[in-house]
């Protein structure tokens, strides 16, 4: 694991050694390359503002509203019925929370970490569970807007279905690897 | 049904205010909303443009057509509306290799180039093509090898082995993937009949 953590901090630098040296060697105009490519970066920003600021509005009033957290009450009875362990519902609310926002579930996730401990199974399966799911909605939201897509078609439902397979296997790995 | 969604969460979340007594919370909560939203696109335009900078260059010396040419026999797979040439497949494994490596800030400029290089093979520009939806599949459940965002927060929390969860998290988040490639392959089949 300590390979994987020493890539981690590599990466970057790495790129950044690498790519622009690279080109230097292919007669590559390197900084100005580098200039005309950054502009776009101003100009996609720009682009996805109205729909970044659109998606917060709403997911901020939901969420702060404590609607969020009367939709997961609905779930509890499901997940009863199903006959989970209970300390599975802890998890309830940053499944939901994880397609709508990033920052939104890194703050459940944690406050789940903090509060039962990392090296616990809700410790272990929040951190599971946010690492390995993306916010599907939010994303799908930008990306479409970016271009301007109206109709998304079948899109959002293959990305959901995605993050319910990635919660079910997050908690059968989980029970089955660290118990 | 995004609009429907959108709908729901903010209605929703103004009758439960007004219910709760508390609706001076919307108007705090959206304009925060509305604050961090400029806030973001702000950051994102620093990275973006590191990001572009960086991925022109790479374009200009022929590493992303390399790495495209390395990777092709399996976006084609993935990707059987694609011109087999097409400009797209560069951003698009940018996008995944940006994703699988956890650089999430490199991810999303990448990631929006490849939909900029989609939408100029889209047949009609107001709805999501076919491939379109394969890559938002491919991104929102893409394999992370190093999650570590959580892993510093594992650290702080004090875990004995704050990288104990790479493992449980690969196995998760290939499942998922399986799971998106396997639905959207079926919802296009179907979408054609």
């Amino acid at each position: 694991m300590t390979i994987i953590t020493e890539l981690a901090r590599w990466a970057i630098p790495f790129i950044l050694f690498a790519v622009p040296l690279y080109a230097y060697f292919r007669k590559v105009p390197v900084y100005e390359t580098f200039v005309e490519g950054a502009e776009n970066g101003f100009k996609t920003a720009i682009k996805i503002l109205p729909f970044l600021i659109g998606m917060l509005v709403s997911i901020r009033v939901f969420v702060d509203s404590g609607a969020l957290e009367l939709l997961i009450g609905l779930f509890h009875p499901l997940f009863n019925a199903l006959g989970w362990n209970s300390e599975v519902l802890e998890i309830i609310p940053l499944a939901i929370m994880r397609p709508l926002s990033g920052s939104g579930s890194l703050g459940v996730a944690t406050q789940l970490i903090l509060q039962h401990g990392a090296d616990s199974f809700i410790g272990r399966l929040a951190s599971t569970l946010q690492g390995s799911t993306d916010t599907t909605f939010f994303v799908l939201a930008i990306y479409f807007g970016s271009v301007g897509i109206k109709k998304y078609r079948y899109a959002l439902k293959v990305g959901l279905t995605a993050d319910a397979v990635g919660l079910l296997a997050s908690i059968w790995i989980v029970s089955k690897v660290f118990s | 049904m995004v609009n429907l969604i959108w709908l729901i969460m903010l209605i929703s979340g103004i009758l439960v205010s007004a219910f709760k007594g508390n609706i001076e919370q919307v108007t705090t909560s959206a304009l925060q909303a509305a604050e961090t939203g400029i806030e973001v696109a702000i950051y994102l335009m620093g990275i973006m443009s590191l990001w572009l900078g960086l991925m022109n260059i790479a374009e200009k010396a022929g590493l992303v057509k390399s790495l495209a040419r390395i990777t092709s026999p399996a976006l084609r797979l993935l990707f059987p509306s694609l011109r087999p040439d097409s400009p797209a497949f560069g951003a698009i494994i940018m996008n995944l290799c940006a994703n699988v490596l956890g650089l999430g800030n490199a991810a999303t400029p990448f990631g929006l180039k490849a939909m900029e290089e989609l939408q100029k093979e889209n047949s009609d520009p107001s709805t999501a093509s076919p491939a379109m939806i394969t890559f938002l599949a491919l991104n929102t459940s893409c394999i992370t090898i190093i999650p570590a965002t959580i892993i510093g927060v594992r650290m702080k929390a004090g875990s004995i082995n704050p990288t104990e969860i790479i493992g449980t998290t690969i196995f998760a988040t290939g499942c998922a993937m399986t799971a998106a490639i396997i639905v959207d392959y079926v919802f296009r089949k179907r979408s054609r009949a």
